[in-house]
């Protein structure tokens, strides 16, 4: 049984329809429909080259698809000018992209100040985004260099989260991070999911991540999905061949840890 | 102090002012096509090819040729403006060299600004789109600040690149500080020559720091010194700039570039100023510039040669003789050019083939009939234009003249190429000092193939009835004699004690008063 309420009530907030997507021969992401609801985190697993970044890249038109349009709120994409669009649409990926030049403050405040906030505004806001990612308010003058990969995501989270956007849309954030740094800023970012009323949709190959953090799990392969549901429902037997095959791993990691634990209790 | 540093000194104010005003100028515009360019070629990579490659094809153009290009096409582009609009500029002088080194800048800034934004982390470039910069919003608050630190390090090298290029925009009548080295070249002041060096290293080295000091406070971010750096430069300029009293004399006098030419124009803005007129003087332009300046009203007054004049201007390849030469000359000049021949000085510089006395004696040789019989064992030493003249082919003709060797030499090496014996005849001037200097002797030329070469004075249309130019040339047409001029040459070519060319005028000046009678 889905966790989700039911269709009538539910918001549509990202839609895709029919989004195909190729570079040169190959198709990377083929005829794609996908529904995102209010408040839902939705996590898109698959292998290299199925097509998920590049489909949550065509979310805030990073990357135009070839035919198929995609709507906020209901109103296609290619509506207004793209990087209009962007300042409404928290992003955060692998690699950061951090400003080297600019403090912390300045990185986290940039979206903000192209929207024309006051500096106070943005100072406050600054100030609020600092302890929301848990770091210390002294680190607003420092530069990114000298900060460390899990401190400079909860720069990029803040970053994302500055302009109060109401769709996240994340590309493996915490990829690079080692284990306990990216277990702790998932947990710490589900939270601000929750408080913040936020919409996320996250690409990883990390399918332990997806199924611990996410609502809802879509998986993809060649370009197009070949599972969508609660974590639970693809856990459990699923009839594609190639979700039952990506499930397994941590099915059998779980059982395992299950068993230690059992083991442990008894002992 | 040595007499000749203090005469380089007093020019210093006037050729660093015009060096610096010059470079500044090209340094600016060159900046900016750069940037442009730049950013362009960052877009759109199928206009970085192109861009990048002209830029380097540009580079590889020598500087001087560079310079000399400009001034035909601005010529050209100047009489168009004069159909079109009714109005022409100066193709002489600061414009050709404002672009020349403007081109000349360029290849380091759009080189390293292109580098310098290609290089960045592209995760640096995604997130700038990702929270929702406009493109030109990421080139101006991401991409150039990344950049800049690789962009000061090419604005250091098109300086110093540039400010050393300036040197060659003399010989388009350009002042800078080339005219110590081009000036000095010329009447072997090698004093002159190592000032002028020195003082555009100087120059190059002084804005280089200023530069790197303005590099680094990019690099470190500290803002101080940028603005020290900026305000030191723009100081510079703005007193390189001021405008300077004698900017707008009433009379230019030009002069080519060599020993005679500075005697010559120093002679004639002498007599210009004893008619009470003011008078500056273009020196070192390029032989074929001179007229062609002339022609276009950017020099009132020089002095040039009828065979010259005849052979490339005239484009003639036929040797009449002396007198009708003159007179056809005169016609022409007058009727497609609208300038006047104000009259034959009195003596010759023709080229005539020279060797050392020693040499010619002990080869038996006394005419050119005799070189070319002994020619295919010989090397001919010529200046940088001989060769290239319609009566080289007719001189090789009549005599039938075949050498074991040629060699181009700027005309100064030339003399001391055949005095040292690196080469046997040359192509020297009759009215040389350097050719008693260096114990030569003139061939006879029995079959009358070199072209006469009589010194005169041609007036642009703009002064053709000047009666101040007119009563300050009159005392010289025909009075001075091939022996003293030679002499004055002699003065400032000669070996041990030189004079400054301006002094040989001041004693060419007394000579002929004295044999005139006041």
């Amino acid at each position: 049984m889905s966790a989700s309420p039911p269709a009538s009530n539910r918001q549509r907030i990202i839609e895709l329809k029919g989004v195909s997507r190729a570079y040169g021969a190959i198709r990377v992401v083929h005829n794609l429909n996908l529904v995102v609801d209010a408040g839902e985190f939705v996590a898109i697993v698959g292998e290299s080259g199925s097509g998920k970044t590049t489909t949550l890249k065509t979310i805030n038109r990073l990357l135009e698809p070839d035919s198929g349009e995609v709507l906020i709120d209901g109103v296609p994409t290619h509506a207004h000018p793209a990087h209009l669009l962007r300042r409404r649409i928290g992003y955060v990926f692998q690699r950061i992209g951090l400003f080297p030049h600019l403090s912390v403050a300045e990185n986290i405040g940039i979206t903000p100040k192209l929207l024309g906030w006051s500096s106070a505004h943005i100072a406050a806001r600054v100030a609020e985004l600092l302890e929301l990612v848990n770091l210390p308010q002294g680190f607003a003058g420092r530069r990114p260099a000298e900060l460390s990969g899990g401190q400079r995501q909860r720069v990029g989270v803040a970053r994302a989260l500055a302009a109060r956007p109401w769709i996240m849309l994340m590309d493996e954030p915490f990829g690079a991070l080692d284990a306990v740094t990216r277990d702790a800023l998932g947990a710490e970012y589900r939270r601000l999911h929750e408080r913040m009323h936020l919409t996320t949709l996250m690409v990883t190959h990390d399918v332990l991540e997806a199924v611990l953090l996410a609502d809802r799990v879509v998986v993809m392969r060649s370009g197009s999905i070949v599972a969508d549901g609660a974590p639970s429902e693809l856990m459990n037997d699923h009839p594609e061949e190639a979700v039952r095959a990506l499930m397994d791993m941590p099915r059998r990691q779980a059982l395992r840890v299950a068993a230690l634990l059992e083991e442990a209790t008894r002992g | 102090m040595d007499e000749r540093v203090a005469a380089a000194w007093q020019q210093l104010p006037l050729y660093l002012g015009e060096h610096v005003a010059l470079s500044a100028a090209a340094m600016g515009l060159g900046l900016t096509l750069s940037l442009l360019f730049a950013i362009a070629a960052v877009r759109n990579r199928y206009v970085r090819w192109p861009v990048l490659t002209l830029a380097s094809l540009i580079q590889t153009i020598p500087g001087l040729a560079l310079l000399a290009l400009f001034y035909p096409l601005l010529l050209a582009l100047s009489a168009l403006s004069e159909q079109w609009f009714g109005r022409s500029f100066s193709a002489l002088g600061f414009l050709p060299s404002l672009l020349a080194l403007t081109l000349y800048s360029m290849l380091p800034v759009i080189r390293n600004g292109v580098t310098g934004i290609l290089t960045l982390d592209p995760a640096i470039a995604e997130a700038a789109r990702g929270v929702g910069m406009t493109d030109w919003q990421r080139l101006l608050r991401v991409e150039l600040p990344l950049a800049a630190p690789m962009l000061m390090a090419g604005v250091r090298t098109a300086a110093v690149w540039v400010i050393g290029a300036a040197t060659l925009s003399t010989p388009v009548g350009q002042t800078s500080l080339g005219n110590y080295i081009f000036a000095g070249l010329q009447v072997q002041n090698w004093v002159s020559v190592l000032f002028g060096c020195v003082a555009a290293a100087g120059l190059a080295l002084i804005v280089d720091q200023l530069l790197a000091l303005i590099e680094s406070g990019v690099v470190r971010r500290r803002p101080v010194r940028i603005s020290a750096g900026a305000f030191v430069l723009l100081a510079g300029i703005a007193v390189a700039a001021m405008p300077r009293s004698d900017a707008d004399a009433s009379y230019v006098v030009g002069a080519k570039s060599f020993t005679e030419q500075y005697i010559l124009s120093a002679l004639i803005a002498e007599r210009i100023a004893a008619e009470g007129g003011e008078a500056t003087r273009r020196t070192g332009l390029g032989s074929a510039i001179a007229f062609t300046a002339l022609a276009a009203g950017e020099i009132d007054i020089y002095v040039d040669y009828s065979g010259t004049l005849w052979a490339n201007v005239m484009r003639r390849k036929d040797i009449p003789p002396r007198a009708q030469l003159l007179a056809e000359l005169r016609d022409w000049l007058v009727r497609e050019r609208g300038v006047r021949l104000a009259g034959a000085l009195g003596f010759e510089n023709a080229y005539a083939f020279a060797m050392r006395r020693d040499r010619a004696a002990a080869l038996g040789i006394a005419s050119i009939d005799d070189l070319a019989a002994r020619a295919r064992s010989l090397t001919l030493g010529a200046d940088f234009e001989f060769l290239a003249r319609p009566e080289w082919p007719a001189l090789r003709d009549a005599y039938g003249l075949v050498f074991a060797g040629r060699r181009e030499f700027e005309s100064t090496f030339m003399y001391d190429a055949v005095a040292t014996g690196e080469v046997d005849v040359i192509t020297a001037f009759s009215s040389d000092g350097r050719i008693a200097a260096n114990d030569l002797v003139v061939l006879a030329d029995p079959r009358g193939a070199f072209l006469p070469y009589d010194a005169i004075v041609l007036i642009s249309a703009d002064r053709v009835d000047d009666p101040l130019l007119r009563r300050a040339i009159e005392p010289l047409i025909d009075a001075i004699p091939v022996e003293t001029m030679r002499q004055a040459n002699y003065l400032v070519d000669g070996r041990g004690n030189p004079l400054p060319p301006v002094a040989a005028a001041r004693w060419l000046s007394e000579h002929l008063a004295a044999r005139i009678g006041p």
